[in-house]
């Protein structure tokens, strides 16, 4: 028959982001990779802090999220095995069109902040430990910002998903950070548009990584690591940029 | 998924429609198998205790399905007690949360109908010589009819619940997606009109559960007085 | 045979004042009180359903079990057909045999014909002849009936008096509570008339209602007669 007892249970468990669900790639990833190997992957999309979580404690196979340090810190503390980069987009400043704090028209993230800062208007974060809150977290410290001290009624946290912040801050008109993917496949925009883009440090890295199976014996592995040696070869990352959301490309493959 | 109107000829909303009624009445029929009994027992039996578990079991009818989500997840994770039987993410997990969220009404409420029958049916049971458990389960039998109302409350709040099924189904897609992880997944879309569209998919099918149970009450009640 | 019953300085709170009774086989008796008398309570006990607050009470012959039954002002029948409600009744006695005594009892008390009748949809006349059928179906020593025609209009009251003529010939004992002095005339045998928790008089019926040997009784035979 050709498929080795392993592969026998034929699914296997990826914690991923809301935003490799949400925005579709995983729709249009998950029937390639199966049409190739015969695995079907079920996929719990969380924040990228709780999808490490999960991993810990052995509920995935393989963690699939976007925020560097917290997975390097994952594979050196012995619960992943390695860390492969995937693929990349950005995270955008979305806004009011009005634009009351004058932010459009630079690329500087960090100015842009200060800026919202200063003209205390509505800024919604997600707070929730996700990879986008990490990165937020990132770019204000970059401004030189505590922004966990330093919280002022016009920064709300919304401790949700990407999805349920972009309703928040459209509903009130308030600036927030995310995802491009999310971000391109969001439908109840309102008067949100993306203000900011293109500062380098909106890069947005994804890696994947095969949860360990030293420390969870039931991890499947070999099925595990064909998803991620799927991910990273050609015909994967041909994939992975053929996916488009209104004819944008949503992600970038960069496995190296 | 396509736009609302589109979205009832697709098969993939039918499997999560048919998903969600498959979880909602295997925990339901568990509860009610476990709940009637216990709600008649504490009804009809004299023990030390049975006042604090009334009201133990009425204040447990409004436990945080967030709260049962995250036990069941603790529980049922690789890390956990119950992490070997790998239940996580599966049907079978969603319908251990949903049991454990609709046990506690259906418990609480049959208590509550069985204690005023038993104070109709009290002297004439005795009389015959019914006590106990036996006596219990006749008066279960006798009130069928408005049980169903308590076991019809359990299916609503199973249908409804999505924060217990979301931590402990994962809402995978194709697995353990159901209506209510389907419309709060399209709401986090801002797919707002999709999401009210699946909504309005699952009142209809609660109105339709609730509709037939009527009238099969009715026509039975007609029969039976 | 489990009786005669006694009664040993029996008292129920403050509505049964201690007294002793004792009630053998034979002739029915009939307890006769105003309302408040104390006759419902004092049927309870000697039924067991309540527990003397004093005194005890001794069948003499043993353990009565379902050698004794009581029929209510108003029964509560089960929500199925008349027949099974008493085979439920003949089942919890432990009978054998529960689906021919069941029958026998509907003929005895006229309900064949409604036997697979839902039990609540008769009228109230049809399901007190019910109960006393689920007496009749474990031939009791000893039936207790509490008020038993009360809720009934008169035509209901004959047929439920003919049944219960129809125990009394067969040998079961028939202990009734009633404020109907005709009733009390038509089927008493004796009569022991409650006052206020006590019994004042215990007579055969036919020298009660001729010569009450209280005032109150008098003045209750008195009182009650224009609506018999």
């Amino acid at each position: 028959m050709g498929i080795t007892p392993a592969l026998a249970a034929a699914f296997i468990t990826v914690a991923s982001t809301t935003s490799t669900e949400q925005s579709g790639l995983f729709k249009h990833l998950l029937p390639l990779f199966e049409k190739h190997s015969g695995i079907s992957v079920r996929v719990v999309a969380l924040g990228t802090g709780q999808a490490l979580d999960m991993g810990k404690r052995g509920d995935a196979d393989v963690v699939f999220v976007h925020a560097k340090p917290l997975e390097e810190k994952f594979v050196a503390e012995g619960y992943g095995v390695q860390r492969f980069e995937v693929m990349y987009n950005d995270f955008v400043l979305v806004g009011p069109k009005a634009d009351p704090a004058k932010v459009s028209g630079t690329k500087d993230i960090v100015a842009a902040l200060l800026k919202i800062k200063a003209a205390a208007v509505p800024f919604a974060s997600r707070g929730d430990n996700s990879g986008t809150h990490f990165a937020e977290v990132s770019v204000w410290k970059a401004a030189g910002v505590d922004i966990a001290k330093d919280q002022q009624s016009w920064y709300r946290e919304t401790g949700a998903g990407m999805g349920p912040t972009l309703n928040t801050a459209s509903a009130m008109n308030a600036y927030a950070l995310t995802d491009r993917g999310t971000w391109l496949s969001f439908r109840n925009r309102g008067e949100l548009t993306i203000v900011v883009e293109g500062d380098k440090r909106l890069f947005n890295q994804y890696g994947v990584m095969l949860v360990n199976p030293s420390r969870h014996a039931h991890v499947k592995q070999e099925a595990g690591r064909r998803f991620i040696d799927w991910l990273v070869s050609q015909e994967g990352q041909m994939a992975i940029s053929s996916f488009k959301i209104n004819g944008q490309q949503a992600f970038f493959a960069n496995a190296r | 998924m396509q736009e609302f109107p589109g979205l009832i000829w697709d098969p993939r909303l039918w499997q999560i429609v048919g998903l969600s009624l498959q979880v909602s009445l295997a925990a339901v029929a568990i509860a009610s198998l476990i709940g009637l009994p216990l709600g008649a027992a504490i009804a009809v039996g004299r023990f030390p205790g049975r006042r604090s578990l009334t009201v133990i079991l009425n204040a447990l009818m409004g436990l945080p399905p967030v709260v049962v989500g995250l036990l069941v997840y603790l529980l049922l994770s690789r890390a956990g007690p119950l992490g070997s039987l790998g239940l996580l993410f599966t049907p079978r997990a969603m319908v251990v949360a949903q049991t454990l969220l609709i046990l506690p009404i259906i418990a609480a409420l049959s208590r509550q109908a069985v204690e005023d029958a038993w104070r109709e049916y009290e002297e004439q049971l005795r009389s015959l010589g019914a006590h106990g458990l036996g006596a219990a389960l006749t008066i279960l039998w006798d009130i069928r009819f408005s049980l169903l109302t308590v076991v019809l409350a359990g299916l609503g709040r199973a249908a409804a619940e999505v924060g217990a099924v979301m931590i402990v189904g994962g809402n995978i897609d194709g697995v353990t997606r159901v209506m209510t992880t389907a419309i709060a997944l399209e709401t986090s879309k801002g797919d707002l009109p999709l999401a009210l569209g699946l909504g309005v998919v699952l009142i209809a099918i609660v109105l339709a559960l609730n509709a037939g149970a009527f009238l099969v009450k009715e026509a039975a009640q007609r029969r039976s007085g | 045979m489990i009786l005669p019953l006694k009664l040993e300085g029996v008292s129920f709170l403050d509505i049964i004042r201690p007294l002793s009774l004792e009630i053998g086989a034979g002739p029915s008796t009939i307890i006769l009180g105003a309302n408040g008398a104390g006759k419902s309570v004092l049927m309870r006990l000697m039924h067991g359903l309540l527990a003397p607050t004093t005194g005890a009470l001794r069948w003499q012959g043993g353990e009565p079990g379902r050698r004794q039954a009581m029929v209510f002002q108003k029964p509560v029948m089960l929500r199925r057909s008349a027949l099974d409600n008493i085979r439920y009744a003949v089942r919890l006695a432990g009978a054998r045999d529960g689906d021919a005594l069941a029958a026998a009892a509907l003929d005895e008390v006229g309900l064949r014909h409604v036997a697979h009748r839902p039990a609540r949809v008769l009228s109230g006349g049809e399901q007190q002849r019910l109960a006393l059928a689920r007496a009749w179906a474990l031939h009791p020593e000893i039936l207790f009936l509490d008020e038993p025609t009360a809720s009934l209009d008169p035509s209901a009251t004959r047929e439920i008096e003919a049944v219960i003529r129809a125990f009394d010939t067969s040998g079961t004992k028939i202990v009734m509570a009633t404020h109907n002095l005709g009733q009390a005339r038509r089927l008493g045998d004796e009569v022991i008339y409650l006052h206020q928790g006590r019994v004042l008089e215990r007579a055969p019926a036919e020298e009660f209602f001729v010569r009450p040997a209280s005032a109150e009784a008098a003045a209750f035979i008195k009182g009650e007669l224009p609506w018999v």
